[in-house]
């Protein structure tokens, strides 16, 4: 008999989990359709219609699915590490501003230069933006998911200060609300004709390689994961708890600071001052992924077929185009749901018999009681 | 013995368990185990380490389904979907790895799943009262009001006996309930069992430890590989007997050791001061020293600056003041890969806390501590693997039961976990071995096997400083004993020329005068 390795099982698990959950919440949705007074089945051909069917819809999908993969992948990495950050949107629009300011100058360097310069300052500014709330936490104790919210503000306000008032030295238009044009020597490329598509989803795609690769095969990954699931573990082990977090949280910085780069570089030509808010749909498809970069390109191609999808939906079946973002929340509550099943066996024991399992009473003699009680990251 | 057995033999059993069959992923874990529970007796549950003894209990209390088999219990059959069907049938049960929530009172935990329909919204009063009264009636001391997470292990395990008795369990199963106490802990938890014994409850009790099954059982049942070996009237069987059925050979209850031959120094530390964090001194201007070639027990009660001790040692904790040398090296200052890198293994009191990542596969948990050092690691990358190839030549040599290194830890039994630490960490050709409560949990045989894995060690030339709560590993096994007390070394003693007792009292801070008159 063929052994199948309880890794791999757990992966299948979680693939079938997901599958599942996304079943369920069309369904609901379709429930929702109905309700509404429309035909769930027209509108869901509509929605695929207007997300696969042929190259322009096809190429919208991936457009949107761009800042959500790397969003996604911004958010896996932090919660690897027990981090939950939620300035994704914040680091996301620091990495655009620097990306469409030094994409904006004009240096007169050839594409190959300027382009991967205006991207390195998207992830450094990015990638600085996320090691604050690391560094913060490691060295104060001060809770990420408030710093990485004030940092978001800032983050806003930021932008529109250099937007509106540093118009005699840097590349911006107050009367856009933005910053210059993007030169074309920045510009991500265009990689299909006659469609909006361009490199991003390959920068995209190759993140997601490259995080898979660091998480699962490099000490760096390995620390990240340790720390995230023991730091009892991680002590003894002999890694460093607060560098750990805050090198993840760069790490995620950075990851955000590129899709905000995506987002500049290859679609609006420049950086606007209102936020978009990938940044939070990312932290669902960093759900619905798993965590696992290669889930989350699959997550954020579906939430980025959701997205391309809605015009037609509206337009061909009269469903309103919203109905989408109830769909999306509908797929996080699913996913959020099944995880809980899937840890039924160890839920249901809580559950029933009232106690917790996280923390073992071996842990009593000579630990930090809170060494083990921090759950780590929720197995969504 | 007080309770004559046979009297009762005519009766209906309290439990029986019926060709009972439980399969996991790779592993049957039961099968087909048969298992009779006569009323008001204390029945030990005997078996090696992923014997499958929890998995039964598990099944029993309604934590898993059996794939096959029946249960009866006072001579209905029964199916129990949850933990809470074996409660309302007057089951309780007291787990391997306790399960109580640190922040919440003894109480609040005693009184969790039993709030009735109001949930969390309750009488707390009424409840800490009945709660103190159960306490009192079975000499139960613990203060209701006290937090779980405040109260050593001992305590603590009587927060869940007493969850159970306050739940009206009348069949109560301890797994390993020993496994984490003092000696003196132990025989007030004997106390409270017999107790309960003359109330006419019955007691199932999983042990590794053939005197306890001696001093406590009036029956036991021996599992190995998932089937039922037989059961025995204690009173009529001995412990070599008993090692023998669970083990399926002779075993050695003590190892074989040749007189040490001390050589230099290798692991030394002077004059450490450690303070707790509400002030208090854990280490008084402590100073010790292990030679090569030598096995150096420090027995003490728990509490004594031991864990304080053990982390100054093993580089996770900075001494106040003091120093600690490593093969002739100052690794004060140092991490604990600094420590490693100097050569030292650490094998861990909590296997849970620190020396495993529960949810990483077995052969991640072999990277742990390794994470600088080839052949698992080139630059930064892991070397996946001659890393899990590493993993599967260590499950071998160290009979860790577990179908593949991709085995997810978590699902080990407890001794297995074990094993693996203990290979992991001897793996290295360390030249220092920390070896905390190192066969904590471990069967007889395993007990052998580690044991005699120390003392190749130190006959290789290295030193091991060996930290037990159990006395007789502590006399068994050092070649040197010193005596911790109050965060001081207050005793020493050269291997078989002291006895238990004499250990006893000087454990206690006794004889101390005289130690130092002597000096
Ligand atoms: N949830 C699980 N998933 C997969 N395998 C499991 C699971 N629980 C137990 N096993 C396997 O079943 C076997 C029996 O385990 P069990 O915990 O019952 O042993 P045990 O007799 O209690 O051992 P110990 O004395 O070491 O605690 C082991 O091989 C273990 O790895
Ligand atoms: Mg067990």
């Amino acid at each position: 008999m063929p052994r199948i390795s309880s890794m791999v099982i757990v992966n299948i698990v979680n693939i079938l989990g997901s599958i599942a959950a996304i079943i369920v919440a069309l369904l609901a949705g379709a429930v929702l359709i109905s309700i509404a007074g429309q035909q769930p089945v027209e509108a869901y051909r509509a929605l695929l219609d207007g997300s696969i069917n042929g190259k322009r819809a096809i190429a919208e999908t991936l457009v949107y699915s761009c800042p959500l993969i790397l969003g996604g992948l911004s958010f896996a990495v932090a919660l690897r590490a027990g981090m939950f950050n939620i300035g994704i949107e914040g680091q996301l629009m620091i990495g655009g501003l620097a990306a469409g300011l030094v994409g904006a100058l004009h240096l007169g360097l050839p594409l190959y230069i300027h382009l991967p310069l205006a991207l390195l300052a998207a992830m450094a500014a990015g990638g600085i933006w996320g090691a604050i709330p690391g560094a913060m936490k490691a060295f104060s104790g001060a809770h990420e998911v408030i710093s990485t919210i004030m940092l978001n503000y800032l983050a806003y306000r930021l932008t529109a200060y250099v937007v509106q008032k540093t118009g005699k030295w840097l590349p911006v238009q107050p009367s856009l609300q933005a910053t210059k044009k993007v030169v074309p020597e920045a510009r991500l490329p265009r990689i299909l004709d006659g469609t909006r598509l361009h490199a991003g989803i390959i920068v995209a795609i190759i993140a997601a390689f490259v995080l898979w690769y660091l998480l699962f095969r490099t000490t760096f990954g390995y620390k990240v994961r340790t720390v995230g699931l023991s730091r009892g573990a991680a002590a003894y082990g002999g890694i460093n708890w607060g560098l750990t977090i805050t090198l993840a949280m760069l790490a995620s910085g950075i990851l955000a600071g590129l899709a905000g780069a995506g987002e500049t570089l290859g679609l609006q030509g420049r950086q606007y001052t209102a936020p978009q808010g990938y940044g939070f749909t990312a932290i669902a498809v960093g759900l619905v992924g798993r965590n696992n970069p290669i889930g989350i390109i699959f997550a954020g191609i579906l939430f980025g077929a959701l997205n391309s999808g809605a015009p037609s939906m509206q337009a061909d079946a009269g469903v309103s185009k919203e109905i989408t973002q109830v769909l999306q929340g509908f797929v996080i509550l699913a996913v959020a749901g099944f995880a809980v099943l899937n840890n039924s066996s160890l839920a249901r024991k809580v559950l029933t018999s009232g106690q917790s399992r996280r923390r073992d009473r071996a842990a009593a003699i000579g630990t930090e009681p809170d060494v083990e009680v921090r759950a780590g990251p929720p197995a969504l | 013995m007080t309770t004559a057995p046979d009297t009762i033999s005519t009766e209906t059993a309290a439990i029986e368990m019926r060709g009972i069959v439980k399969r996991f992923p790779g592993v049957v874990a039961n099968d087909g185990i048969n298992l009779v529970v006569r009323k008001g007796e204390i029945h030990a549950l005997l078996g090696e380490n992923g014997a499958g003894k929890s998995t039964l209990m598990n099944i029993l209390f309604g934590l898993y389904h059996p794939d096959e088999g029946q249960i009866f219990v006072d001579g209905d059959e029964v199916h129990f979907h949850s933990a809470r069907d074996a409660v309302d049938a007057g089951l309780g049960m007291v787990h391997q790895h306790f399960m109580l929530i640190p922040r919440f009172t003894v109480t609040e935990n005693v009184i969790l799943g039993h709030e009735g329909a109001g949930g969390l919204v309750l009488d707390r009063q009424a409840a800490a009262q009945r709660v103190g009264e159960i306490a009192a009636s079975y000499g139960l001391k613990v203060d209701p009001a006290a937090k779980v997470g405040d109260l050593p292990v001992g305590m603590q395990q009587r927060v869940e006996i007493l969850r159970a008795l306050y739940h009206g369990s009348r069949i109560l199963i301890l797994d390993e309930p020993t496994a984490l106490l003092t000696p003196q802990e132990v025989e007030e938890l004997y106390g409270i069992l017999g107790k309960l014994r003359e109330d006419g409850g019955t007691i199932i009790f999983i042990t590794h430890k053939l005197r306890e099954v001696a001093a406590i059982s009036d029956r036991v049942t021996v599992i190995r590989r998932g089937k039922t070996i037989g059961t025995r009237v204690t009173s009529e069987t001995t412990a070599g007997d008993l090692a023998e059925m669970m083990v399926g050979r002779e075993v050695l209850l003590r190892v074989d050791r040749p007189p040490a031959r001390p050589g230099q120094e290798v692991l030394s530390c002077q004059d450490i001061v450690v303070t707790r964090p509400d002030g208090t001194t854990a280490l008084d201007h402590l100073s010790l020293t292990v030679r090569r070639g030598e096995i150096v027990g420090i027995a003490g009660v728990e509490g004594n600056g031991q864990s304080e001790l053990v982390e100054v040692l093993s580089g996770l904790r900075r001494p106040d003041s003091g120093s600690v040398h490593l093969n002739h090296r100052d690794v004060t200052q140092r991490d604990p890969n600094g420590f490693r890198a100097a050569g030292l293994s650490y094998i861990p009191e909590d296997r849970h806390g620190r020396g495993l990542v529960l949810d990483f596969p077995l052969w991640e948990n072999v990277l742990l501590g390794n994470t600088e050092r080839e052949p698992f690691v080139y630059d930064g990358r892991i070397d996946v693997g001659e890393t899990k190839s590493i993993t599967g030549r260590l499950m071998g040599a160290f009979d860790v039961r577990a179908p593949s290194p991709e085995t997810i830890a978590r699902t080990l039994s407890g001794g297995n976990q074990q094993k693996l630490i203990i290979a992991r960490e001897l793996q290295r050709e360390p030249e220092a071995v920390l070896a905390i409560q190192p066969t904590r949990g471990l069967d007889v045989g395993a007990i052998e096997f580690v044991h005699r894995q120390l003392v190749e060690t130190r006959d290789r030339e290295k030193g091991i400083l060996l930290i037990s709560f159990e006395l007789d590993e502590v006399l068994d096994l050092s070649d040197r004993i010193l005596v911790i007390f109050q965060g001081k070394i207050i005793a020493e003693y050269e291997s078989g020329k002291v006895t238990r007792t004499e250990l006893g009292l000087a454990m206690g801070g006794r004889g101390q005068e005289e130690h130092l008159a002597a000096d």
